[in-house]
């Protein structure tokens, strides 16, 4: 009973309710092909490829900030990619990293301007989404005069980044894991994740305790637009062309998928886990619709309304955690092994109970 | 007051101007080891601001600070908290989503294993917060993993306490911790205080409580409109005379007719 409460107040347990539901729903009114081996795939292959980017963006979000730049640094990264290797011939071990490299570095711009200007990331990731989108546009027509670049995807790049299992789960869904453990590593395991925490719960209090803010917030920036450019690229080996108006869509995909994954709006709240369930229901709702024979525009009023119930559920499960505490005794403990007036000894030689 | 052992910290004649404003004015202290300093005022008298500089969250206008003896400017916070100098803001510790054990490490996380894998050790840190937690009689607490926000304003109080000794701490600075507190709340606080004196720790304690400054306070300073208007040691004025001066300098006169008409009522013990 304790355990089933304690398990109910973990970050990710909505999320999780959620995707039950869905895949029930869907599983009901989709029968039978919603539980088909083909249209198992098509969801996972959608959770995967937004997964890629939720989850670093997730890190950004639990940080208390914003990354809606990520759907021109998904381009950038993809035409890089594209115009290197498939425009000048250039090969894919150059290409490959050049495109990561351009959206890491465009994540390191908007942390830099972030932590420098002390601008809200809304703004700042918003002004890189458009200014970014331009110069996509602008350099890829003035290099090779189209807006979509067909590329000839190297077959070791082709197979690692673009193959499909069985014909038909994408290696996308392998890289999603690997994500996703490195995501849950970096949060839970490392001083780093602490930090991230600790910024997203109060910047001021972070800095006081010695946390590095500016850098830590850069870095996680870098990791969301490391995130976008692997699916630019990953998406460029599954297609065989890069296309200018890539990624826009994953800049609400994204939000909504974190946001349906258990993470607070505010900050300082979340978990990976959540998020690969948000990511899953929002997959299954979009995919799902297929199976049900209603029209597809119905599974955005689903998203819509399920967006709204989970700002509603976090905030709740938030008060939830809060209060916790047995609240039987509010006051406080007056019991006490020595007299402090009468023991100087520091209380760090006193014998203590850990429980 | 001044005195032969060179005090942990000594502010000599510090200034802090914002826009134009003085909020501090020509103030020196000196803050000594295993003695509890308050720091009284009203409002707006530049309490706030004082220990900012302290902890190096502004920089002082004109003026110098030393450290046992030694001239130093603080840049960060983190110079401050590197020469020991740790201070506990209104709220505590606020990170309320966090679990206590990762709040209590924050910037200073134990770590196990090697290189590029190191780990935060959550094991260790939750022992760890448990027993200083306590060790200073918060006994409700025996799970590190239960969030901040769903402990008490005393629990938060002292878990933030518990963290700067656990630290090593040589001056305490706390900025109105009983304030938001409940009677037993504040006590609790207040005994923690003088623990933290017995152990030899320095301590900064603003308030505006006079009866908490004088069960606990060996030192007392008054600023008033920036400028430190008294400065003594215990038993040296009278609690009137403490909250007369607290009430504002030029409110002095009328407040001590005042309470002179009320001793003679009888409703107030000479
Ligand atoms: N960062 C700042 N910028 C401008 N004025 C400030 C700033 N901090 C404090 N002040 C002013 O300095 C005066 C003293 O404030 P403060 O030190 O917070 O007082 P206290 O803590 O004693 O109530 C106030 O008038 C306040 O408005
Ligand atoms: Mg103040």
């Amino acid at each position: 009973m304790l355990a089933l409460k304690n398990l109910a107040r973990r970050p990710e347990f909505a999320a999780f309710v959620g995707t039950l539901f869905v895949f029930v729903f869907f599983g009901y009114f989709g029968w039978p092909t919603f539980t088909s081996a083909l249209v198992t795939a098509g969801w996972l292959n959608v959770a995967a490829e937004l997964g890629l980017i939720a989850l670093p963006v997730a890190l950004v979000m639990v940080a208390g900030h914003l990354d809606l730049s990520v759907g021109s640094i998904l381009a950038a990264g993809a035409m890089t990619y594209a115009i290197l290797t498939g425009h000048y011939d250039l090969p894919d071990y150059i290409g490959l990293p050049a495109g990561l490299g351009v959206g890491t570095f465009f994540g390191f711009l908007n942390g830099l301007i972030v932590t420098k200007t002390k601008l809200s990331s809304f703004i700042v990731t918003l002004a890189m989404l458009f200014a970014l989108r331009g110069l996509v546009f602008g350099i890829t027509r003035l290099t090779t005069s189209t807006v979509l670049v067909p590329v000839e995807v190297d077959p070791f790049v082709r197979e690692t980044f673009g193959g499909r299992i069985w014909r038909t789960y994408e290696n996308a869904i392998i890289l999603w894991v690997i994500m996703a453990l490195v995501v849950s590593w970096i949060l839970y395991k490392t001083k780093f994740g602490n930090w991230v925490f600790s910024i997203g719960g109060d910047e001021t209090s972070a800095r006081a305790a010695g946390v590095p803010v500016e850098r830590t917030t850069i870095l996680l920036f870098m990791g969301s637009g490391f995130g976008s450019a692997l699916l630019g690229v990953t998406q460029v080996a599954l297609f065989g062309s890069a296309q200018v108006s890539a990624g826009q869509s994953y800049v609400f995909f994204s939000i909504i998928a974190v946001v349906v994954g258990g993470v607070l709006l505010t900050g300082g709240y979340g978990s990976p886990i959540g998020v690969i369930f948000g990511t899953m229901t929002f997959a299954i709702v979009s995919q799902g619709i297929y199976s049900t024979g209603w029209d597809s525009d119905w599974s955005s009023l689903i998203l819509g309304v399920l967006l709204l119930i989970a700002v509603f559920t976090n905030n709740t499960f938030r008060r939830l955690a809060l209060s916790s505490g047995d609240k039987k005794d509010e006051s406080l403990s007056t019991a006490r092994r020595t007299d402090p007036q009468t023991s100087p000894e520091p209380a760090t030689t006193k014998e203590a109970t850990v429980v | 007051m001044s005195d032969d052992r060179t005090p942990y910290i000594s502010v000599e004649n510090v200034s802090k101007v914002f826009g134009g404003y003085a909020a501090l004015d020509d103030v020196s202290l000196e803050v000594h080891e295993g003695e509890v300093l308050c720091l009284l005022g009203d409002n707006g008298a530049g309490k706030s601001t004082l220990i900012k500089i302290l902890s190096g969250f502004h920089q002082p206008s004109s003026g110098t600070m030393k450290i046992q003896g030694e001239e130093r400017v603080f840049k960060s916070p983190r110079d401050a908290s590197d020469l020991g100098i740790s201070t506990v803001h209104q709220f505590g510790g606020t990170f309320e989503l966090m679990s206590l054990d990762r709040s209590f490490f924050v910037g200073l996380e134990p770590t196990k294993g090697w290189g590029p894998f190191k780990w935060f050790d959550r094991k260790t840190a939750n022992e760890i917060v448990v027993r200083e937690m306590q060790a200073l009689g918060i006994t409700r607490v025996s799970d590190g993993n239960r969030l901040v926000g769903s402990l008490s304003g005393g629990e938060r109080q002292v878990s933030a306490i518990a963290r700067a000794v656990y630290f090593g701490a040589k001056v305490l600075i706390l900025d109105e911790p009983t304030a938001a507190l409940g009677v037993k709340e504040a006590a609790h606080v207040l005994r923690i205080i003088m623990e933290a004196k017995l152990r030899g720790l320095a301590v900064v304690l603003v308030t505006h409580n006079v009866t908490h400054a004088m069960t606990v306070g060996y030192h007392f300073a008054i600023l008033i409109h920036g400028e430190k208007a008294d400065d003594f040691a215990k038993g040296e004025r009278t609690r009137e005379e403490i909250t007369d001066l607290m009430a504002g300098g030029e409110a002095m006169g009328e407040l001590e007719a005042e309470l002179a008409r009320l001793v003679a009522a009888g409703t107030q013990p000479a």
